[in-house]
């Protein structure tokens, strides 16, 4: 019998679930069935008073036990108080393998998990597997996204991240007889290190969610100016979409940072991606060219972009765009 | 203040070139300083700039070329320097790098309070060798900083930037800090400091030198090892290319857009 899969089960700062938790969930199932109906398990850290909130949308997604850690400070991240906690149950449990999001808590933790329990961490995994010898195999992408390498870890757990969106929740109901177990760690000598003093929700979060929208409409410098960034925004509205940026349109301070899509930005996948004055630089591309389908305008018809669309038409954004709203 | 800069040296991954077996060609390939790691630069010396009494000491784990980065640091704003380099230190993951990094912190640089890392190098991109470092040094950590506010009584104050929002964190040092992309104006070199860059003595250090067993360094120390590395897959479709707005606007239609 084989000690199990965990996975990391981040907490929101608006107390859900996070939804890399039900992607990685699915992948642990998918994983489990080559290692002998390994157990999938989740580790959660979590205010006493929610952990019955999460518990029918564990078992709906496929865990088979579920270890929980209450305390009331576990209401908001800090690394020093989560890092203790989550070493000291990991030890517990055990796991042979462990997945974490690669969400900025997740990208924080992490690293100080694997390296307090001497065992390695593969970051920001676009593909996982169980090799015919039974080790578990984590690919990424490195060197700006243009080298694959499949990485291998002697170390237990074997630890991985993913970055939310590149891996899909299950669609089918897998439902199953979920053990909670809750767990108790010492965190009687936690002096607080880092206290958070303020927290500012971003608006744009709210008005712009690129992470579960369906269409993206993104600009980049060839968008130029404000009036670029409305056009796209209109384009936008009536498609029922969110707006997305290149870095350099970042920069331009066309949009704000939280939609660069990219390396440095977000991973999305939509089912719709519409590039509009983007060239198509890898490190662009690299964090969409999942998209289901990908439309791009571009005045240059030898912009790389074109290379992975489907649909493209060379011309000019702010001829086309309007021309499409009037449509 | 005592300050830590971790810098990497990275190839500049914009201009790769494949060989005919879809291997990265090395040869010829320039190198950089990790972008993110001026950013990481500026966040100290802006605190440099600041207060009184900061002391900025730049630390490369690195072959023996990334001297003259180190150098370049140095005539815009560094102090000193200090280079980790050894052949044994070779094919090291990021926990093996984490590790020979805060080796060399303990023994030639304990008495830093605060060190700074990029958030990201951008050839392997892991973000998790800043956090690993302060993790074998036991000291807090704050992550994606996207500005430092200041610096009083033992404590640092820096902002955060998270996928949800800005989060104001309050941290004790001695800590360690991840930094963003910030929106800074590039620091040019002066000419006293070029000089000074040329005069100034860079120690490097090998294992022996800090304390590192062989068995905690390079490949040997490295709990992952890289099992298969091969060409990212091009994303095969071939573009259809449309003419007008009305083809355009169906071919939205077809992807899914309503627009009506
Ligand atoms: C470490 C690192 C990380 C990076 N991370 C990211 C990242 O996360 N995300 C990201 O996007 N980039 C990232 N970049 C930058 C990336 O390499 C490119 O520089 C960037 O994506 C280019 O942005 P762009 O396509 O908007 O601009 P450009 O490359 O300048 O392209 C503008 C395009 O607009 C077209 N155009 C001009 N006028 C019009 C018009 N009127 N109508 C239609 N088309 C027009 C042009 O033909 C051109 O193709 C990163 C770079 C580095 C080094
Ligand atoms: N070899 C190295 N020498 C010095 N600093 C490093 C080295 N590798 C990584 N770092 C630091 O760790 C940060 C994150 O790197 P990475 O974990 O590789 O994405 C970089 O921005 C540097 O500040």
């Amino acid at each position: 019998m084989s000690k199990g899969i965990l996975v990391y089960s981040e907490i929101t700062s608006d107390d859900y679930l996070h939804t890399v938790v039900f992607e990685l969930a699915n992948k642990a199932v998918e994983l489990s069935k080559k290692m002998e109906d390994a157990p999938v398990m989740a580790l959660v850290l979590t205010k006493p008073d929610l952990i019955n909130e999460y518990k029918e949308a564990f078992q709906k997604s496929g865990f088979d036990k579920v270890f929980y850690v209450v305390d009331e400070r576990f209401g908001t991240y800090r690394t020093d108080l989560f890092a203790k906690a989550a070493v000291q149950a990991v030890k517990q449990i055990d796991p042979e393998i462990m997945l974490v999001g690669a969400t900025c808590q997740g990208r924080d933790l992490a690293p100080r998990i694997s390296t307090a329990l001497g065992t390695g961490l593969t970051a920001d995994c676009t593909g996982l597997d169980i090799l015919e010898n039974g080790k578990f195999a984590a690919t990424r992408p490195t060197f700006g996204g243009q080298l694959m390498a499949t990485i291998l870890c002697k170390k237990y757990p074997q630890m991985a991240s993913v970055r939310p969106k590149v891996f899909k929740p299950s669609e089918v109901d897998v439902t199953r007889d979920t053990v909670f177990i809750k767990m108790s760690v010492d965190l009687d000598d936690y002096v607080p290190q880092i206290e958070v003093l303020e927290f500012t929700k971003k608006l744009v979060c709210d008005l712009n969610d690129l992470d579960s929208a369906k269409i993206i409409v993104a600009g980049g410098k060839g968008m130029k100016n404000a009036e670029g960034f409305a056009l796209l925004k209109k384009l936008a509205d009536k498609l029922g979409g969110c707006v997305g940026a290149s870095r350099v349109a970042v920069e331009m301070g066309l949009a704000p940072q939280a939609v660069q899509i990219g390396q440095t930005g977000k991973t999305v996948s939509p089912k719709l991606y519409i590039a509009c004055g983007i060239s198509g630089a890898l490190q662009h591309t690299i964090g969409m060219n999942s998209a289901e389908k990908i439309i791009a305008i571009n005045t240059d018809k030898n912009a790389p972009i074109f290379d992975i669309c489907d649909y493209g038409i060379v011309g000019d954004a702010f001829e086309i765009i309007p021309k499409l709203l009037e449509l | 203040m005592k300050i830590v800069l971790c810098v990497k040296q990275v190839p500049d991954t914009s201009d790769i070139k494949w060989t005919e077996n879809n291997t990265i060609q090395r040869e010829g390939l320039e190198s950089i300083i990790n972008p993110y790691d001026v950013y990481a630069f500026e966040s100290a010396l802006r605190l440099k700039n600041k207060y009184k009494n900061v002391n900025i000491s730049a630390l490369t784990m690195g072959p023996k070329q990334a001297e003259g980065m180190l150098r370049k640091l140095i005539a815009i704003g560094v102090d000193d320097a200090v280079l980790l380099s050894d052949k044994k230190f070779a094919g090291a993951d990021t926990f093996a790098t984490a590790k020979t990094i805060a080796a060399a912190i303990k023994s030639k640089l304990s008495d830093f309070d605060l060190i700074v890392c990029g958030q990201f190098a951008i050839d392997g991109d892991t973000a998790q060798t800043g956090p690993s470092i302060a993790n074998f040094l036991d000291i807090p950590q704050v992550t994606y900083v996207k500005e430092v506010v200041g610096y009083e009584d033992g404590y640092l104050t820096v902002i955060r930037e998270l996928d949800s929002g800005f989060e104001k964190v309050r941290v004790k040092l001695p800590a360690l800090i991840c930094v963003l992309q910030g929106e800074f104006e590039p620091v040019r070199a002066r000419i006293n400091g070029i000089i000074h860059s040329q005069q100034v003595e860079i120690p490097v250090y090998g294992i022996d030198d800090i304390g590192l067993s062989v068995e905690d360094a390079g490949l040997k120390g490295s709990p992952t090892y890289v099992n298969k590395a091969y060409r990212a897959p091009q994303k095969e479709t071939e573009c259809v290319f449309v003419e007008s707005c009305e083809e355009l606007a169906e071919c939205i239609k077809k992807c899914g857009g309503i627009c009506e």
